[in-house]
């Protein structure tokens, strides 16, 4: 099951919602996205959501070192493999987690 | 809802992280005075910062002070603390003043809704350019400096090419 977990409050969602199915679809996947919105605080912490977007294949999330994070109503942090900042899984990130 | 362009750039008093209390006044010298909603915990934030940082270092030397304001409510997002303010400025060496909202006066007063969101304001601190630093989060595909742009023109006498554009990034986080 591919799960994209998000809050509104964070303008991410739609970019890596995008990415995952370009990805996907890459791939030759036609997996369904499974989207759940986390809409409070006691929401967050009872999906352990440590920030918007998070992506979890058949439960795993597809970056372990941001994973254990405080869950957090928040936008999350993802490091591209150059090491700039983004606010999205990378590509390489996606398609790893997805093999 | 964002101040008007050509409003008058509130009135600020605020700690910042070198230890000293930092006011509008204080910034009457400065050519351009740009005001940047920020903090430590947003990854929009931390994409931009390198590209902020250019800003206030390539025009320091033609009067354009940064200053950025972090107004975020800290007992939910305790990354924005004063303390880790003061950390990542002094581990990144910020070449701007970076300032704590504490009470998010200035937040409210700008109208302020995300980080980072710029407030540029000329030599008479009318707002001339509201929004985003440029068109992408992602230094690789941006192409349109809309911040660079408008100081220059302004620095030029001239309008700004762009007043006006769409700030992306995490909402400012309201005290309850």
């Amino acid at each position: 099951m591919i799960e994209l977990l998000f809050w509104e409050g964070c303008p991410s969602h739609p970019e890596a919602k995008a990415l995952l199915e370009q990805v996907l679809a890459e791939l030759g996947r036609d997996d369904q996205i499974v989207m759940t919105e986390v809409r409070s605080d006691e929401e967050a912490e009872r999906l352990r959501f440590p920030g918007s977007p998070t992506i979890r294949i058949d439960g795993n999330d597809v970056d372990l070192e941001g994973a254990g994070s405080r869950p957090a109503l928040t936008c999350r942090i993802y490091h591209l493999p150059d090491g700039r900042v983004s606010p999205v899984p990378s590509r390489e990130q996606l398609e790893v987690a997805l093999r | 809802m964002s101040i008007d362009l050509g409003s008058e750039a509130p009135f600020f008093a605020l700690p910042g992280v070198d230890g000293n209390d930092h006011s509008l006044d204080e910034y009457s010298d400065a050519k351009l005075l740009v005001v940047v909603q920020y903090c430590n915990h947003c990854p929009y934030v931390l994409a931009w910062e390198g590209r902020l940082m250019a800003v206030a270092r390539d025009y320091a030397q033609q009067g354009v002070r940064v200053v950025a304001v972090n107004s975020n409510d800290v007992s939910h997002y305790p990354e924005d603390s004063f303390e880790q303010m003061k950390a990542r400025a002094a581990k990144l060496g910020l070449p701007f003043d970076y300032l704590f909202d504490e009470s998010q006066s200035l937040a409210h007063a700008l109208g302020a809704e995300r980080t980072p969101e710029v407030f540029l304001f000329d030599e008479g601190r009318r707002l001339r350019y509201h929004g985003a630093i440029d068109d992408s989060r992602d230094e690789t595909t941006a192409n349109r400096d809309y911040l660079r742009g408008a100081i220059d023109a302004l620095l030029a006498g001239e309008e700004p090419p762009v007043a006006e554009t769409e700030s992306v990034g995490c909402t400012v986080k309201w005290k309850s």
